[in-house]
């Protein structure tokens, strides 16, 4: 493989790896928020082993976030000089204000979220709760203004082959930032939904009965519940901006060929780039027109459009988007499946998680990194379905790529692919090994200063 | 704003200034905390919980400051990223994989099952060890002008190991600070042990810097720069005195004085750090680019400028709160 293919490779690893886990710590934060605001509110302590729980999933996720996002800023300078050199001047204050704005604000903050909670006053430590969601969703906002600019960029000129920004208001506020950050933010609060119905559940079936598993299970559920409705809606709307800003994306999505009307609705397909056809087509006839331009007779974009009279393909490679869609869809239709199903019993006759079979319980179990699934296939639809275009007309991956021998590349990548699974498998098992833990009774210790500085309070302010 | 003169001048000097302070408080910060974990073998399993301790609630905070410094860089003189960065490949590959190793395991550690405690130790310190160690390398490298031969690769093996001995003496400064007992007499011995390594890498840097670059001889031994120059080398001097008599008082009954090591290593830290950034100012990629070719358009960098005017105090503020209320000696982390 040569060094594009190898470079494109690993940044799509270690980002792939990355987004993991801000996915989950963007809406954990807001939800650990909630978790002490009840307690605050209500003074009852399953809030506060809720929340001692999930603190600690929490501190894990992000130490996971914090690691790998920092390999990724760096490799914009060992593999893709050509994106600072060539957008720098619009990437570069962005990225900065990322640092500013959020990760010094999570990090310093998080210190006193962890371990604070018997140190500080009870609303500094809320504070502190406050300030680290604050600060995950800040750094969500810029790095998707970012990302949104490379798919829809304005509000620059190019000087000499270098982009100078115009306006800092219609980069910021570019066509696809307010769509791709909502579904985003409602990415993440979907992985984190089910990520807490999907441990509670285990811990539940393991016969844990405390009221703590009881509220993170009801939280889990009924949030996944709310949520997948607003995000399937939003998803839709996503899908329409992407059709007017990036038109050859959504022909991909779609496997349309031609620009035509009454374009079917694919549900299977093997699409085939050297013959320009769909094999095994399966597909709702009219669907695809009837979403994308409410009606029938709809004309949908098609990627033989998008090939220049030399035969140059500017139509991103169709298979990994088509079906990358398909897995996004398939996992978010599941997941309203199954929140509303288990929101159901749980309501009726008002019988909690009681209300709930078994094999449901199991089957939320897996569901637990559902939200993954759905985040990383979104993000490969949209990603890959950017190429050839690093940046949306300016910008090609090719021209971007760093004069890096190809098995530098290649040594790195696997040396980052065999840390990276490594890693995942010993996250997991922690976090099954934290939720049997606390099955067993994860009883605080009674506490004893370690050291001079006795610890004044023994019962946290509030 | 043209205030201060022409902006093409001025800010691509100021956005040096803020990268230099950045970079200088990442190796003051994360050197503690990375010397830490490089001093991890020589400690006892309880000891090093207490070590683990000492540095949990900063280290992140610590690290964002190489991300800060980074992104500067990354940002304020893009096409120099680029150059430096490729350049150093594969020792920045080794830094990042070292960053994950340790990062990680300061949760593994204690939320993985406890059967497995002992190789998130060991992870712990090998990956401190690969990013001091990169770091080091990184230093030399770039002292040697980014050039690759074998006398610089030495070199810059060489600088690899005096700065893992440099984070490991001020990991152990930082421990006499915030331990007690056992642990402290030990840091004291750890500390003294390092000097050697500091008064070497410093005697290293410092020799061969003029020796790579006649430009940078000349602004060494030229009169009146010798002059200007002098009560550098003078001062570190004074303070590795000073450093190895404060380390002598300790420890002691009253803990007088144990604040003293860390603050003397920060003050070699500093005048280290003003050495070399005297010496290759205005270039950013030695000998190849200067701070001014090498930035980003004034408006951009005015626009990242009016943000951190009003944001880097407050990450100041902010963080001086966070070593506030984590003051006095280190106590178990607990989540409750």
């Amino acid at each position: 493989m040569d060094t594009l293919m190898l470079s494109r490779i690993q940044f799509g690893a270690n980002i792939s790896f990355h987004i993991l886990f801000p996915t989950i710590t963007i809406a954990l934060g807001w939800v650990l928020l909630f978790f002490k605001l009840r307690y605050n509110a209500t003074g009852n302590l399953r809030w506060m082993e809720a929340y001692r729980f999930w603190v600690k999933v929490f501190a894990l996720s992000f130490a996971m976030g914090v690691v790998s996002g920092i390999t990724m800023s760096f490799q914009f300078g060992t593999n893709w000089p050509g994106f600072m050199e060539t957008v720098g001047n619009i990437a570069g204050p962005l990225l900065a204000y990322e640092v500013m704005t959020a990760f010094f604000l999570e990090a310093v903050f998080l210190g006193i979220m962890l371990f604070g909670f018997s140190r500080v006053p009870g609303w500094l430590h809320t504070l502190a709760t406050f300030l680290v969601a604050f600060g995950t969703t800040m750094s969500a906002f810029w790095i998707l203004v970012l990302n949104s600019w490379m798919h829809t960029p304005q509000g620059f000129e190019m000087r000499e082959g270098v982009a100078y920004a115009t306006s800092w208001f219609e980069i910021i506020f570019n066509p696809s930032m307010p769509y791709r950050l909502t579904h985003m933010l409602l990415a993440s609060g979907l992985t984190v939904a089910f990520l807490i119905a999907g441990l509670s559940a285990f811990r539940w079936l393991l016969g844990d009965r405390s009221n703590s598993v009881r509220v993170t299970l009801k939280t889990g559920v009924f949030m996944g519940a709310l949520l997948i409705p607003v995000q399937i809606f939003m998803g839709d709307m996503h899908g329409l901006n992407t059709l007017e800003h990036q038109p050859q994306k959504v022909a991909a999505m779609e496997g349309n060929w031609e620009t035509q009307s009454n374009v079917p609705l694919l549900l299977f397909a093997i699409p085939d780039e050297e013959a320009r056809e769909n094999r095994m087509e399966v597909g709702i006839p009219n669907m695809a027109s009837v979403i994308l331009k409410h009606k029938a007779d709809g004309v949908v974009p098609g990627l033989n459009d998008f090939v220049a009279d030399d035969g140059t393909v500017m139509h991103p490679p169709v298979a990994p988007v088509f079906w990358s869609f398909r897995i996004m869809v398939g996992t978010g239709f599941a997941m309203l499946l199954l929140s509303w199903a288990a929101a159901y019993l749980m309501l009726r006759k008002k019988r909690g998680p009681e209300g709930v079979p078994k094999l449901m319980m199991l089957a939320m179990v897996p569901m637990a990194f559902s939200g993954w699934v759905a985040t990383l296939a979104g993000w490969y639809t949209t990603e890959i379905g950017r190429q050839p275009w690093l940046v949306q007309g300016v910008l090609t991956t090719e021209m971007a790529v760093a004069d890096v021998p190809a098995p530098f590349v290649g040594t790195t990548l696997a040396a980052y692919l065999a840390i990276y699974a490594l890693l995942l498998a010993a996250y997991i098992g922690v976090l099954f090994f934290l939720a049997r833990k606390a099955v067993d009774g994860d009883v605080p210790r009674p506490r004893t200063p370690l050291s001079g500085q006795a610890i004044a309070r023994e019962i946290p302010a509030e | 704003m043209d205030l201060f003169g022409d902006p093409a001048v001025w800010l691509p000097f100021t956005f040096a200034a803020l990268m230099g302070v950045s970079i200088l408080v990442y190796v003051v910060l994360d050197g503690f905390d990375l010397g830490v974990g490089v001093l991890f073998p020589f400690a006892t399993d309880e000891e090093k919980d207490t070590m683990v301790a000492s540095i949990g609630p900063f280290w992140d905070a610590n690290e964002t400051w190489l991300v800060l410094a980074i992104g500067l860089l990354l940002v304020a003189f893009p096409t120099a990223h680029g150059t430096i960065l490729t350049a150093l490949y594969l020792p920045v590959a080794i830094m990042l994989i070292g960053l994950i190793l340790r990062g990680v395991a300061f949760e593994f550690r204690v939320k993985a099952p406890t059967p497995h405690k002992a190789t998130w130790n060991w992870l712990f310190f090998v990956g401190s060890l690969m990013t001091s160690l990169a770091q080091g390398f990184m230093l030399g490298k770039y002292v040697m002008g980014l050039e690759s031969t074998w006398g610089t690769w030495a070199f810059a093996g060489i600088t690899a190991v005096f700065l893992t001995v440099a984070y490991s003496m001020i990991g152990a400064c930082w421990l006499i600070l915030k331990t007690e007992t056992a642990l402290q007499a030990k840091a004291v011995t750890w500390a003294k042990g390092g000097i050697w390594g500091l008064i070497l890498g410093l005697g290293a840097v410092s020799l061969a810097t003029p020796l790579v670059s006649p430009r940078i001889f000349d602004k060494w031994f030229s009169v009146p720069e010798i002059f200007l120059l002098a009560p550098l080398p003078i001062l570190s001097a004074v303070m590795v005195l000073l450093l190895w008599r404060s380390l002598q008082r300790l420890p002691n009954a009253t803990d007088a004085g144990a604040r003293a090591p860390f603050s003397y290593a920060i003050a070699l830290y500093i005048l280290a750090f003003g050495g070399l950034a005297y010496s290759f100012y205005p270039y950013v990629v030695p000998e190849q680019l200067t701070i001014y070719e090498a930035a980003s358009a004034p408006e951009s960098l005015m626009i990242i400028l009016v943000g951190a005017i009003f944001v880097i105090p407050m990450i100041g503020g902010y963080t001086a709160l966070a070593y506030w209320v984590f003051k006095g000696k280190a106590a178990e982390l607990r989540y409750d």
